[in-house]
C-alpha cells in the first residue's frame, strides 16, 4: 500500500542516507585500525595499543551519535 | 533510555511491519544504521580486547646462560649456542678483543641457518643469499624482510653470559 509522501519524508530519507554514508566511511576506518592495531600487537609493539583503543571508542561514539540522530530523524519524519 | 527502541506508543512489530510503503524504506534504515552500530561496537570490543591482553599479560622474562669462556674464542671466531631454549640456535662473533655479537641463527626469510662469513665480515644465509650485518644484525642485501634478532651478551670476568633477546 502507498501513501502520499510529504517532503519532509523524503528530507527524513535524504538525511538517513547521508548519516548512513558517515557510518560506513567510520566503520572502514575502524575495521582497518582493528587490523592494523592487531598486527602492531602481534609483531610485539605494544604502544600504539592505547592509542588506537581510544581512537576506536571514538569512532564507536560519532556511529552511536548517528544512530540516535537517524532514530529522531525517523520519528520525527512519522509524525 | 531505551538505546534501540523508539519511544512511540506503536508496539514494536507495528513500526518494524509496517504496511505503508515510504515507512517501509525507514524501517529497513533503520536496521540497517543498527546493525552498523553494533559492528562498530563489536571492533571496539576487539581494540578494547587488544588493548587488556597487551596491559595483562606478561611478556616472559630471559633467563642468564652462560654461552663461552673468552679464551676459547679468537678475534673472527664464532661459538654456536641455543638461547633462550635449546631450540633457539644462535651464534657467537668475537668482532675484536673486547667486542661480541649473538644473533638467532634462525635467517627471517624462510628460517635456513645463518652463518659467518669472515671474508664479507658479514653473516651470511645460503639458501637465498640473505645478507646481515654483523653489527647489529640488519639486512644487508637478499631477501630477508627483518633483522635477525639480537642476543644480548654480558660479560662476567672471563664468562660471557647471554641475558636477553632484542627484535623477537
Amino acid at each position: 500500500m502507498a501513501n502520499p509522501e510529504p517532503s519532509k519524508q523524503r528530507r527524513g530519507l535524504v538525511a538517513i542516507d547521508g548519516a548512513m554514508a558517515l557510518i560506513v566511511i567510520l566503520l572502514i576506518v575502524q575495521i582497518w585500525l582493528l587490523s592494523a592495531t592487531l598486527e602492531t600487537y602481534l609483531a610485539g609493539h605494544a604502544g600504539p595499543v592505547l592509542p588506537a583503543a581510544i581512537f576506536s571508542g571514538l569512532i564507536f561514539s560519532g556511529c552511536l551519535a548517528l544512530n540516535f540522530f537517524v532514530q529522531r530523524v525517523d520519528k520525527d519524519s512519522r509524525r | 533510555m531505551p538505546l534501540f527502541r523508539s519511544r512511540s506508543k506503536e508496539p514494536l512489530w507495528k513500526e518494524e511491519f509496517s504496511v505503508f510503503t515510504s515507512d517501509e524504506r525507514y524501517v529497513t534504515r533503520r536496521q540497517f544504521t543498527k546493525f552498523l552500530t553494533l559492528a562498530s561496537l563489536g571492533m571496539f570490543v576487539g581494540n578494547l580486547w587488544i588493548l587488556a591482553k597487551s596491559r595483562f599479560t606478561k611478556t616472559p622474562g630471559f633467563p642468564t646462560v652462560e654461552v663461552a669462556d673468552i679464551s676459547e674464542i679468537p678475534v673472527r671466531g664464532v661459538k654456536l649456542f641455543t638461547y633462550p631454549t635449546a631450540q633457539d640456535h644462535c651464534i657467537m662473533i668475537r668482532t675484536s678483543e673486547e667486542e661480541y655479537v649473538g644473533y638467532s641463527q634462525k635467517c627471517t626469510h624462510l628460517s635456513c641457518a645463518v652463518y659467518y662469513s669472515a671474508k664479507k665480515d658479514c653473516l651470511e644465509c645460503p639458501c637465498h643469499q640473505g645478507f646481515f650485518s654483523v653489527k647489529d644484525g640488519s639486512v644487508l642485501q637478499g631477501p630477508p624482510p627483518r633483522p635477525l634478532p639480537q642476543i644480548t651478551l654480558e660479560r662476567h670476568g672471563a664468562k660471557l653470559l647471554a641475558v636477553g633477546v632484542k627484535g623477537s
